[in-house]
C-alpha cells in the first residue's frame, strides 16, 4: 500500500471518496437551509440550526467535515500538477469543447472558485457563530428553549446586501456545475459503472447538480424578493 | 464528378528530439476532395522533393484504419474533423477549398517528438510489457465451449481488443492520460476466464507503468472516447479502476 496514495489511481481515490463525503454535507446541509424559506418567524430554522449545533454525531462530524475539505483541496492541486508535466507543449489549435465539456476539463477553476466562495461564506456564518460572536445571534427563546437567533443573522445578509445575494447565487451555481461533473466521476473513479451505470449516473448527476444550484440559489433569491 | 480543392497547411517541423520545432506554412493545389489525407500529404511532400525542400515526416503504415501507426493532430482534433476514423481513413473531402490546416504531432510527456509529427509511441509497447498479456502457453485452440464465456462478456472483450494503440486517447486528452489504452488493455483479458488468474498482478503493473512513464491521471472529461478511432468505450475506464483498487486492497 506504500505508494498508493501518489499513484495516479490512488490520487484519484481520495479525490472521490472525499468528494461524496462532502456530497453528504452538502445534502445535509441545503435541507437545514431550505428552513429559512418556510417560516418566516426563523422560529423553523433556528431550531435546525440549534439542532445542528448541540448534536453529538454532528459534533463528531464537524472536524472530520473539515479534513474531508482539506484533503479534497490538497489531492486536487497534487493531481492537477501531475496532469499538468504530462503535456510539457501545449497544442497550438485544440477544439477541445468538441469532445469534452468545459466543467469537465475545469474542474480545479470551479473548485478553486467554490473555495473562494467557502472562504467568505464560513467568515459570514460559522465565524461569528462558533468564534467572534454578533449581536444579531442574541438569544431568542423557541418552545421554551433557549438558542442563539442565527436566522437574524442570515436573513440579515440577505436581505440588507443585494451583492451578497449575487454571491450566494453564484456560489450555488458554481457549486452545481462542479457537482455536475463529480458526482458521476466519484463513482467511475471507484469503478462503480459500467454501459448501464454510466449513463444512469451522468443522468442522476445532472439532476443533482441542478437540484443543489438551485436549491441553494432559492434562499438568497427568497430573501431578496420578499423583503 | 472529381472536385479539386487548395489549401493552405500549416504544419509543425521539427529536426530533432533535442532541436526547437516551429510551424511552416505550404500551399497545396487541386487536391481530389476523393483522395485521402496521407495521400494529400505525399503530394506534399513530393512537391517538397521536387523543390529540394526536406519533405516532412509523418507515421503511416497499413492505409486501411487497422494498424494504429498514423497519427496527426489535425485542426485541434486527433485524426481530424472526422469521427471513429484514423488519419489514413480521413477523407479530403472533410475539408473546404481555401482552408488552412493545422497538422501538429501528439502532445504528450510520454511521447516526445522523434522528427516532425512522428511521436515515440514506445510507451505503450512498455507497458504491454508490463503485463498485457497471458503468460502461460495455452497450447493449441480449445475445443469449442470447454470454457463458457457468456456473449456480453465476449462482445466487450472483443470490443475492448479493437484498440489499435493508435495514441489518439492520450492525444485528445487534457491531461495526457493513457487510461482508456491501459483500461482497454486490461479489460480484453479480465473478462475472459484465461485472462482473470494475472488479473490483479496485471492491474497494478500495467498502471504503475503507466505513471513511471509520465502519463497524466484520468479526470473523467471523456474526451478520449470521443476521439477514438475505435470508438473505446470509458467504461473500460471504470473496470480498470475497479480491477487495480480490487488489487490493491487486497494486497
Amino acid at each position: 500500500m506504500s505508494n498508493f496514495l501518489t499513484a495516479s489511481i490512488g490520487r484519484k481515490f481520495i479525490m472521490s471518496i472525499s468528494g461524496l463525503f462532502l456530497m453528504m454535507f452538502i445534502c445535509v446541509h441545503l435541507g437545514i437551509n431550505l428552513l429559512l424559506i418556510f417560516d418566516d418567524s426563523g422560529n423553523l430554522f433556528n431550531q435546525g440550526a440549534h439542532f445542528m449545533a448541540t448534536n453529538p454525531l454532528i459534533k463528531v462530524m464537524e472536524p472530520l467535515l473539515g479534513l474531508g475539505f482539506i484533503i479534497h483541496i490538497i489531492w486536487s492541486f497534487l493531481l492537477s500538477y501531475q496532469n499538468y508535466k504530462a503535456r510539457p507543449v501545449g497544442y497550438a489549435q485544440s477544439n477541445a469543447s468538441y469532445s469534452s465539456t468545459w466543467a469537465s476539463r475545469n474542474m480545479l477553476i470551479l473548485g478553486a472558485l467554490v473555495l473562494v466562495f467557502l472562504v467568505l461564506h464560513i467568515m459570514n456564518f460559522f465565524w461569528k457563530i462558533k468564534v467572534s460572536g454578533d449581536p444579531l445571534l442574541e438569544h431568542v427563546l423557541v418552545n421554551g428553549e433557549h438558542m442563539e437567533n442565527t436566522y437574524a443573522l442570515v436573513s440579515d445578509l440577505f436581505i440588507n446586501s443585494a451583492v451578497y445575494g449575487i454571491i450566494y447565487i453564484l456560489g450555488g451555481i458554481l457549486l452545481g456545475l462542479h457537482l455536475g461533473h463529480g458526482f458521476w466521476s466519484s463513482f467511475q473513479t471507484l469503478g462503480l459503472a459500467n454501459k448501464v451505470w454510466l449513463a444512469r449516473l451522468q443522468f442522476v448527476g445532472k439532476i443533482f447538480a441542478v437540484m443543489v444550484a438551485l436549491g441553494f440559489s432559492i434562499i438568497p433569491l427568497y430573501f431578496l424578493i420578499k423583503f | 464528378m472529381e472536385k479539386t480543392i487548395n489549401l493552405t497547411l500549416k504544419i509543425w517541423r521539427q529536426n530533432g528530439p533535442k532541436e526547437k520545432g516551429r510551424f511552416e506554412t505550404y500551399k497545396v493545389n487541386n487536391i481530389s476532395t476523393d483522395s485521402s489525407f496521407l495521400e494529400m500529404m505525399d503530394i506534399l511532400n513530393e512537391q517538397l522533393i521536387n523543390e529540394n525542400k526536406e519533405p516532412v515526416a509523418f507515421d503511416h503504415d497499413c492505409r486501411e484504419g487497422i494498424c494504429g501507426m498514423c497519427s496527426l493532430y489535425i485542426n485541434g482534433r486527433p485524426h481530424g474533423p472526422d469521427d471513429d476514423v484514423t488519419t489514413c481513413q480521413l477523407h479530403m473531402r472533410k475539408f473546404k477549398d481555401g482552408e488552412t490546416v493545422t497538422i501538429e504531432p501528439w502532445r504528450a510527456a510520454a511521447f516526445p517528438v522523434i522528427k516532425d509529427l512522428i511521436v515515440d509511441r514506445n510507451a505503450f509497447d512498455k507497458i504491454i510489457a508490463a503485463g498485457g498479456y497471458v503468460s502461460v502457453s495455452t497450447g493449441g485452440v480449445p475445443d469449442a465451449n470447454a470454457i463458457p464465456i457468456s456473449k456480453i462478456d465476449a462482445d466487450e472483450s472483443m470490443d475492448s481488443a479493437s484498440c489499435i494503440g493508435c495514441g489518439a486517447c492520450v492525444a485528445a486528452c487534457k491531461n495526457s492520460s493513457a487510461m482508456l489504452f491501459v483500461s482497454a488493455k486490461v479489460s480484453q483479458l479480465a473478462l475472459l476466464p484465461q485472462g482473470r488468474v494475472e488479473a490483479k498482478r496485471r492491474a497494478k503493473a500495467m498502471v504503475a507503468k503507466m505513471d513511471e512513464l509520465g502519463f497524466g491521471g484520468c479526470t473523467n472529461t471523456g474526451a478520449c472516447e470521443v476521439e477514438c478511432p475505435k470508438n473505446i468505450s470509458i467504461t473500460n475506464i471504470a473496470r480498470l479502476n475497479r480491477e487495480y483498487l480490487k488489487a490493491r486492497f487486497a494486497e
